[in-house]
């Protein structure tokens, strides 16, 4: 269970989250919704520990740890997983050498030993193929010329390879067609268990339609204004914010 | 084709290679003690002053001049050249006149009126003729602001105390060979003093002009600019035509303190000599700035069409934490001008961050060579640069290089350099000409295209002018 | 003339007949001319352009021993040495110091310009030259630039012998050529080591040399390579340094190339004490492209200066280079690279790129990428940067889950990796992957190869 209090966090002096309470039981799925520059992304950033957000007040447990306490790779090893909206390029670090060390290092931090060679590619194959993802690409450079809807497969690959207990999907569906976007959203939901839970972040119902939410949130200068169903993400769909504005200021 | 045009095109004349007649009192040749006295006398200098020579003189006797540029350099006799000449000195049997009619005449035809009624809006005037300086416009309505903007030589006398304190201070008569001969015999230049917190409301501007003959310029100037101060200067130069090479050996000193920010911009026009390589002026110069103070910012942006020799590093230094430094230079050499020029950025304070954008333009049988240095000291954490140096080569006689320095002590430091090297298309020129652009327009069109990131960093007013002069360089270079 | 040089010049003239008795008349008959050049130019100050960021007269001033008498070293190498390469099946040959060791079977074969090995010749310098004087004479010191070579005159004076490798017209070495310099001394030792590589028109080789130090005493190298390549020639020439903090190393790469040819010189120092290479190629002939690569893990005290000259002399001929370092705790790396584009050079196609990550304050990096141009119709450019590891890229893989140390370990390989990574021999490139490894990791103290370090 990931619960945040009356968080408030700031990038570079200036403050974007102001007082959020989430929580997100083990299995469920919240998506979050706003404007550009509502603090999306910054939620996301804080949550796995981006050193150039700093945390003002409140906190961020995940199963009863304190993630603020936390390194990046700490969270992570937690449990802790992000599919990047832009997913960097690491030239001249394949990605099988990337992937093993990751995997390694979590089960080192489990207390797990590391994987043998054979078993950690017999791995990389099954997960390749839950995903659909191509063995060429596994073969290059994390993320190196990699098309827009490659690097949202890779994300996803990674999720697989990592078994998370929670998600941050930011803005998954952005630079993707319909097709790409499908596709995606399906090995998401092939790989998640009962017990992962996850925050989507997006502008649009129509990753939602694949990825069905339990709550929407609806996130507004650094508030969450709004709560609801998935109906929620319909009438914003529909209607934009300005009506959730509106209510706010009457 | 190109190359056909330019055995075609005629040779441009030198615009400002007119000489002006005027009496001129100029001491014998020569460089020894007596002489660096006779000049601080004929100065009034005070006791100081002329210590200061003396120690740069004797400092200079004892070295040999720097060979280590991209240059063939003529030798250069040093007791063949006159140190002192001045124009407005009267003939014995004379009365106290005012300006000579003629020298005004000599700076409006250079289109520096020096009456302040016809110049040009919002930009104050130095004029400075061989050693002596002839008129500064708008003194008093900038003493208004407290600004000093005056001669050098006045300023020794009228502020002592500023000039002691700053003069030398940021290049030392110790810095190179050419910087303890201008310590040793400079003669006059511009000094500016902007006080706290003052922003300086115009333009300020000198002008120099080498008329004698066989006589050398040593320009001295220097420019401090307290906390939180702004001021924007410029500095034109031009010489008559004239077979025999004519020396200027410069100085330009600048101070910036805390927030304060100085933009520093030239457009050299010396004479370039004639097109088989005689004459010209040899521009020996050292320029610096020491960005003193937190967040200070200092730009140098020079466009450099003339003189047959170029030997000039417009530098900075970032003392100051959060200081700022830019360079923005177009340097374009013809026929036999040879140019090594370039800057150097010292980071020593820290989150300082410098920019150098340089453009060389080399055509005829001319050299052309950028020089730059980039250092990061241990202390300058968070150190950023960025350099970009183009080179456009007109005609296959000629040479473009790119010599740049990085000297990086910091794990923090970000250093990039990129240098390229590219020439004008004949599909460019085609592509013009079917627009019915002549070659010699279309030539004028892509080089200003090209030069114009350092262009559009100059004042508006002279912006102008230096897009006119880039064209009128290059006239009969296509190649 | 200062001390440093001074000790040569004394034993230049107390040891000459010494040294005509343990060489050849080929090799002899440089040596006054080389020694006269050397008198005169004096040994490069850091007054001298090329040499600014290295200290030359300092690390000649100590005093070494030279083995002129050619003593044999006591060295079994077959059993002490174990190659760092597995799997790169390739002619094995030896030199301990400047001597170089009969050839095992494998290359043995080379040693006599037979007709059946197509007339290929691989072995001892002076051996050839008895064998061949007037082929030896040909090439021996053509390329060395005597006049203005400090370094070069000295290791011509004084050079005994060293390896010779002939590849007559159209032929081709089947495999890689390995040459494996081993230093071994009980004192301080000086070496003067020659390498002379001929490949005639359409000839091909690939050569592989490495350099380790057996011994834990000071040793002082100086090596000259001369490469000539005929028309339609093709070379690959890899050097890897794996020495210790003791060793200095001045190289010096003359190579000259005719038309239609390729060549590749690669260049990794890997642990060493102070280097110094020098590298200047000439292209004479058209349609050749010349690649100069080389990568740099420098840290303690270590010291690598590459400086590169790439003369386009004729038109439509490419060249390329890559120098990636790095350098932690108070090494210093530096890096001058000159491309210089004559008058009749048009369509050149020149890129030159050096790329530097400084890991600490105490660490030192000067970057100098020249470009020298007098044609107009060229393609040539330079970048060259000095940077930190990409905070993004860490922080995605820290998000991964990979520790900090370790990210930025990757991050490190990844950088030098893209030097190694343009290797055309596979398994080659594989180990030095390998080697690169462990030196970020610490768990490379010294050269890997040797038995005696382990």
């Amino acid at each position: 269970m990931l619960e945040i209090k009356n968080l408030h966090a700031t990038v570079g002096g200036k403050e974007i989250l102001r007082g959020i309470n989430l929580t997100i039981r083990d299995g469920e799925i919240h998506a979050v919704m706003g404007t550009n520059g509502a603090g999306k992304s910054t939620l996301c950033n804080v949550i796995v520990g981006h050193p150039a957000y700093t945390v003002t007040e409140g906190s961020i447990t995940l199963d009863g740890q304190d993630l603020l306490a936390m390194s990046i790779e700490e969270r992570a090893h937690a449990g802790v997983f992000m599919s990047f909206q832009h997913p960097i390029e690491i030239p001249g670090v394949s990605m099988v050498n990337f992937m093993r060390t990751a995997v390694n290092a979590r089960r080192q931090a489990l207390g797990l030993e590391p994987l043998k060679s054979t078993d950690f590619l017999k791995l990389m194959r099954e997960k390749r193929a839950l995903v659909d993802i191509d063995n060429r690409l596994v073969n290059r450079s994390v993320n190196e010329g990699f098309s827009g809807g490659e690097k949202k497969r890779n994300e996803i690959f990674q999720m697989a390879m990592l078994d998370p207990s929670f998600c941050i999907l930011d803005e998954t569906d952005s630079g993707l067609d319909v097709d790409a976007l499908r596709v995606v959203a399906e090995g998401f939901n092939k790989i998640r268990t009962e017990q992962t839970s996850a925050i989507v972040i997006t502008h649009y119902q129509r990753l939602l339609d694949y990825i069905k939410p339990d709550v929407v949130h609806v996130l507004l200068n650094g508030q969450l204004v709004k709560t609801g169903g998935p109906e929620l993400a319909q009438q914003i769909e529909k209607q934009g914010f300005d009506w959730i504005k509106e209510e706010l200021n009457a | 084709m190109a190359n056909e045009y330019v055995k075609k095109v005629a040779e441009e004349k030198y615009k400002y290679g007119f000489t002006t007649n005027v009496y001129t009192e100029i001491i014998d040749k020569g460089l020894n003690e007596d002489i660096v006295r006779l000049i601080s006398q004929k100065k009034g200098e005070p006791e100081w002053m002329l210590d200061f020579r003396l120690k740069a003189y004797r400092f200079w006797q004892e070295q040999k001049q720097p060979t280590w540029a991209h240059l063939r350099m003529p030798e250069i006799d040093y007791q063949a050249i006159s140190y002192y000449a001045d124009p407005t000195a009267k003939k014995a049997d004379e009365g106290k006149k005012e300006i000579d009619p003629e020298l005004m005449k000599t700076f409006d035809k250079l289109g520096i009126p020096l009456e302040e009624r016809m110049a040009l809006s919002g930009v104050a005037v130095d004029a400075v003729m061989d050693s002596v300086s002839i008129k500064t416009t708008f003194k008093e309505r900038l003493s208004e602001k407290g600004i000093i903007f005056c001669s050098i030589s006045e300023a020794i006398n009228q502020y002592p105390e500023l000039v002691r304190q700053y003069l030398g201070s940021v290049v030392p008569y110790r810095d190179n060979y050419f910087a303890a001969l201008n310590s040793a015999v400079f003669s006059d230049g511009s000094f500016v003093y902007i006080p706290k917190n003052t922003r300086c409301p115009m333009e300020l501007s000198t002008y120099f002009r080498i008329n004698a003959r066989n006589t050398g310029q040593f320009e001295r100037t220097l420019i401090v600019c307290e906390a939180g101060g702004y001021v924007s200067y410029l500095e034109g130069c031009t010489a008559p035509m004239r077979d025999e090479n004519q020396l200027h050996a410069a100085i330009v000193e600048i101070v910036v303190m805390d927030d304060a920010e100085v933009k520093y911009s030239t457009v050299q026009n010396w004479y370039p000599g004639d097109s088989e390589g005689r004459g010209g002026v040899l521009n020996l110069v050292t320029k610096r700035g020491h960005l003193r103070g937190a967040n200070s910012k200092l730009s140098w942006t020079q466009v450099e069409t003339g003189s047959a020799i170029t030997w000039k590093y417009p530098s900075c230094i970032l003392s100051g934490d959060g200081s700022q430094a830019e360079f923005y230079s177009v340097a374009v050499t013809n026929h036999h001008q040879q140019a090594d020029t370039g800057t150097k950025m010292i980071h020593l304070g820290r989150n300082t961050r410098s920019t150098i954008i340089s453009k060389g333009i080399s055509a005829g049988q001319s050299e052309n060579s950028y020089r730059g240095l980039v250092r990061v000291g241990k202390d300058a954490d968070g150190a950023r640069n960025y350099s970009s140096c183009d080179s456009l080569l007109l005609g296959n006689r000629c040479g473009a290089h790119t010599f740049p320095y990085q000297d990086v002590q910091n794990a923090t430091a970000i250093i990039e350099h990129e240098a390229t090297t590219s020439k004008i298309s004949e599909d460019q020129l085609l592509y013009c000409n079917q627009r019915g652009i002549s070659t010699e327009e279309a030539v004028g069109l892509i080089v200003n295209g090209y030069a114009k990131d350092v262009i559009n960093k100059l004042p508006m007013e002279f912006a102008v002018e230096a897009t006119k002069l880039l064209s009128v360089s290059l006239e009969g270079s296509v190649g | 003339m200062k001390t440093s040089e001074l000790q040569y010049i004394e034993l230049f003239r107390q040891c000459r007949q010494m040294l005509d008795a343990g060489s050849t008349p080929v090799l002899n008959a440089l040596r006054d001319e080389a020694m006269a050049a050397f008198e005169r130019l004096g040994l490069p100050t850091r007054k001298v352009e090329r040499y600014k960021y290295t200290d030359v007269p300092a690390a000649f001033a100590p005093d070494y021993g030279l083995n002129l008498q050619r003593k044999d070293i006591p060295a079994n190498v077959q059993d002490n040495f174990r190659c760092d390469v597995p799997n790169l099946s390739t002619h094995l040959i030896y030199s301990i110091n400047d001597v170089p060791q009969p050839s095992p079977a494998a290359a043995s074969t080379f040693n006599t310009f037979d007709e059946t090995s197509g007339g290929i010749f691989i072995g001892s310098l002076a051996e050839a030259s008895r064998q061949r004087s007037e082929l030896v004479a040909l090439y021996y010191g053509r390329l060395t630039d005597l006049q203005d070579n400090a370094l070069a005159a000295l290791n011509t004076a004084f050079c005994q012998d060293g390896i010779f490798v002939y590849v007559p017209r159209n032929q081709r070495l089947q495999q890689p050529l390995q040459l494996i310099n081993l230093l071994r001394s009980s004192v301080d030792m000086m070496v003067n080591r020659r390498l002379l590589i001929v490949l005639e028109e359409g000839a091909e080789a690939t050569l592989l040399l490495c350099d380790h130090a057996m011994d834990t005493v000071s040793f002082l190298t100086t090596q000259v390579i001369e490469v000539h390549c005929a028309d339609n020639a093709h070379l690959n020439l890899y050097e890897v340094e794996e020495t210790h903090t003791k060793c200095h190393r001045f190289s010096n790469v003359f190579i000259q190339a005719g038309r239609d040819c390729t060549v590749t010189h690669n260049n990794l120092t890997i642990f060493n004490g102070l280097t110094r290479n020098t590298t200047d190629v000439v292209i004479a002939g058209e349609n050749t492209e010349v690649t100069l690569n080389g990568c740099v893990v420098a840290d303690k005290n270590q010291h690598v200066d590459n400086n590169t000259l790439i003369d386009h002399r004729v038109p439509n001929c490419r060249s390329h280079e890559l120098y990636k370092y790095v350098a932690d705790d108070a090494a210093t790396g530096a890096f001058a690279g000159r491309i210089l584009v004559r008058q009749d050079a048009q369509k050149t196609d020149s890129k030159m790129t050096n790329a530097n990550l400084c890991a600490s304050t105490e660490a030192h990096v000067y970057s100098q990428p020249m470009l020298e141009i007098y044609a107009d119709d060229v393609k040539c450019s330079h970048g060259s940067t000095v940077g930190v590891l990409d905070t993004q890229q860490l922080f995605y893989m820290q998000q991964r889950g990979i520790p900090t140390e370790e990210a930025r370990m990757l991050l490190k390989f990844a950088f030098v990796g893209q030097v190694i990574d343009e290797i055309t021999l596979q398994p080659l490139r594989e180990r030095l992957h390998y080697i690169v490894e462990k030196r970020f990791r610490g768990e490379l103290s010294k050269c890997t190869g040797c038995a005696l370090c382990k």
